[in-house]
């Protein structure tokens, strides 16, 4: 251990730098909590109070609870979210292991073509996309918008993935090959189980975005079933009369299922991200 | 019965050909030892053994079947690799079993084979738990085990002790020879160490450049190398080479005497100053250099006087030095 490790004082400023980060980043989650719990006259007047008595109230949460719809959006956004990560971590790990353990002609073309899609954002071809969804009549169904985001994260998944799974022993897929393991076997027994941290990792990277995003659902599936949350949400805001308490009682809650499954996938997270760092 | 035959064998990747032409027959029961420096393709014809890798061209031949088209899982072979490549999820007994389960053999031969692999390698103190919780040594051996339960024709082994501590590397070694006696099954060994393959082997085959230098007895190398490679190669320390040598030696030629065929004499053909002294104990290496400003290594048994800066000459008999000529192939005296 160095100097600079075990002086005290850089322990504290990198707590206190780190500290500081963690306040900045949490602000505006903070700010939505408290505010969704408090009656529309206190949020205006004083935005940044701690409910009391006085201003405490849970009809932003009444509200969205009475939108019956609303445990059907909770629904959706899970459904889509959950899904599209299975397809995102099934094929492009699969794509990732080609691409990783077999010389083919044109390997490193391929690889480039699917790493291509990390550069160009996808939401360019949206046009094409819906016109696309429509023909095939999947418009206002949750594939639409599983099929788009697992097509949205599949370039970065096998990118990252592709570079832990050459990292991943010979040795060890040659011994299965000796014992005779299948390559189906050698990839989901020996080798997903090794690379698993970095699976948690771009299952998280890809995770939010999905959860988050407002511009597919929007434009491929806004009939009212399949509605996602963050488009559901968007009912308690008009162009005239915003319900605020409404709106910041749906983030509130919305934030709850993705920081459960963020929960699951961190301790994975932590170790990929420093697997190469303290090994 | 021979147990392994390869016939003009040639493995390229793209442009480039790692391996030339291999000829090579293995016995029944034999140990044969591939040895060359890194690069040299030693790994690469192991792995076509294995079937790992396809032979670009010729053809392997495992126990009279030739085996090109066969998966390395039906081949009858068995390979311990260099990191032991052990399944992480499954205990030291199932690592060993894997490979029964998948041939479906039933249960009562599984378990005995397994039995006797664990007592012949003295494991059974660790068949529940799983590699993680294993010593490098301990590991290793359950690899080896995990090759022996599946009683295969030829025994590959890739370099299996460069991971191991030197102590720990000379037991395992010595196991090994063990093991092949036992068995008497036939094995091909794969290293980079000269020591291991002059300690192990019937046979051991000297490769360089993806080409088969020269194949003999471990004493027949060293006492009767075909060119400078074989020469230089085993043999530890190396054998000297002079180019400005007190003999009759051909054009662009090289004199080679080994270091314990040179001796401290008081009137000598070659004369220099020590330049370093390493005492073993059991014998000494002086550092030589020449006044024809080439570099010697001389072999000393037992504990000797003489220190660094010192002048010394040197002598040694003439049938016991090697002339190669301009090609580095052997000449005659």
């Amino acid at each position: 251990m160095n100097a600079a490790r075990k002086n005290p004082f850089n322990t504290y400023a990198a707590h206190g730098a780190l500290i500081l980060y963690t306040l900045i980043a949490l602000f505006p989650v903070f700010v939505i909590v408290i505010n969704s719990f408090k009656t529309r006259k206190a949020i205006f007047r004083e935005p940044l109070a701690l409910p009391n008595s006085d201003s405490f109230s849970l009809i932003g949460y009444e509200t969205v609870l009475k939108q019956g719809d609303f445990f059907l959006y909770f629904q959706n956004s899970m459904i889509v979210t959950v899904g599209s990560l299975f397809f995102i971590l099934l094929f492009g790990a699969m794509a990732a292991f080609a691409l990783a353990e077999y010389r083919f002609k044109g390997n490193l073309i391929m690889g480039l073509y699917l790493a291509l899609g990390i550069m160009i954002p996808i939401r360019i071809g949206t046009v094409a996309i819906l016109e696309m969804m429509v023909q095939t009549g999947l418009v206002n169904t949750l594939w639409a918008l599983i099929l788009v985001y697992t097509a949205q994260g599949l370039p970065l998944a096998v990118f990252i993935l592709s570079e832990f799974m050459r990292q991943v022993s010979d040795d060890l897929k040659n011994a299965g090959r000796i014992d005779g393991l299948s390559e189906y076997r050698i990839f989901f027994r020996l080798v997903l189980p090794l690379v698993r941290p970095a699976m948690a990792t771009v299952a998280v990277f890809n995770m939010i975005p999905i959860w988050n995003d407002l511009w597919f659902p929007l434009i491929l599936a806004p009939a009212e079933e399949v509605k996602t949350l963050t488009l559901g949400s968007q009912v308690f805001i008009g162009q005239f009369v915003t319900d605020w308490n409404a709106v910041l009682s749906a983030l509130s809650l919305a934030i709850l299922p993705v920081m459960a499954l963020y929960v699951i996938f961190s301790r994975q997270l932590i170790r990929g991200i420093t697997s190469g760092a303290v090994k | 019965m021979t147990a392994l035959t390869l016939t003009n064998v040639h493995k390229s990747f793209g442009e480039i050909e790692v391996l030339k032409d291999i000829n090579l027959t293995v016995e029944d029961g034999e140990f044969v030892v591939f040895v060359g420096p890194s690069g040299c393709g030693k790994s690469t014809l192991l792995r076509v053994i294995a079937g790992l890798e396809d032979a670009s061209s010729g053809t392997v031949n495992i126990g009279g079947d030739v085996v090109n088209a066969v998966p390395p899982a039906k081949r009858g072979i068995a390979m311990v690799f260099q990191s032991y490549a052990l399944y992480p999820h499954l205990s030291v007994r199932d690592n060993m079993a894997l490979g029964l389960r998948q041939e479906k053999q039933p249960k009562s031969v599984i378990e005995e084979r397994v039995e006797k692999a664990v007592e012949m390698l003295d494991l059974a103190a660790y068949v529940d738990r799983r590699p993680s919780d294993l010593s490098g040594g301990q590991r290793q051996r359950v690899a080896i085990g995990r090759a022996i339960v599946r009683d295969p024709k030829l025994f590959l082994f890739d370099e299996p002790l460069s991971n191991l501590d030197a102590a720990l590397r000379m037991n395992t070694r010595i196991e090994i020879a063990e093991l092949h006696r036992t068995l008497s099954a036939s094995m091909i060994y794969v290293t980079h160490d000269q020591t291991e393959a002059m300690t192990l082997a019937d046979k051991i085959v000297v490769l360089r450049d993806g080409r088969v230098e020269q194949v003999g007895s471990p004493m027949e190398l060293y006492n009767n190398p075909a060119n400078q490679f074989v020469a230089g190669f085993l043999g530890s320390p190396s054998m000297n080479f002079l180019q400005k040598a007190p003999l009759a030696i051909p054009v662009n030629g090289t004199l080679g005497i080994r270091p314990e065929h040179l001796r401290i004499v008081p009137k000598g053909r070659i004369k220099g100053a020590v330049t370093h002294v390493e005492r073993l104990g059991g014998d000494t290496n002086l550092l030589v250099a020449t006044d024809e400003k080439e570099a010697l290594t001389v072999r000393l048994f037992g504990q000797n006087g003489t220190n660094v800066g010192e002048k010394i000459e040197l002598d040694f008999d003439d049938h016991a030095a090697f002339v190669f000529d301009a090609e580095m192939q052997r000449a005659a005296l």
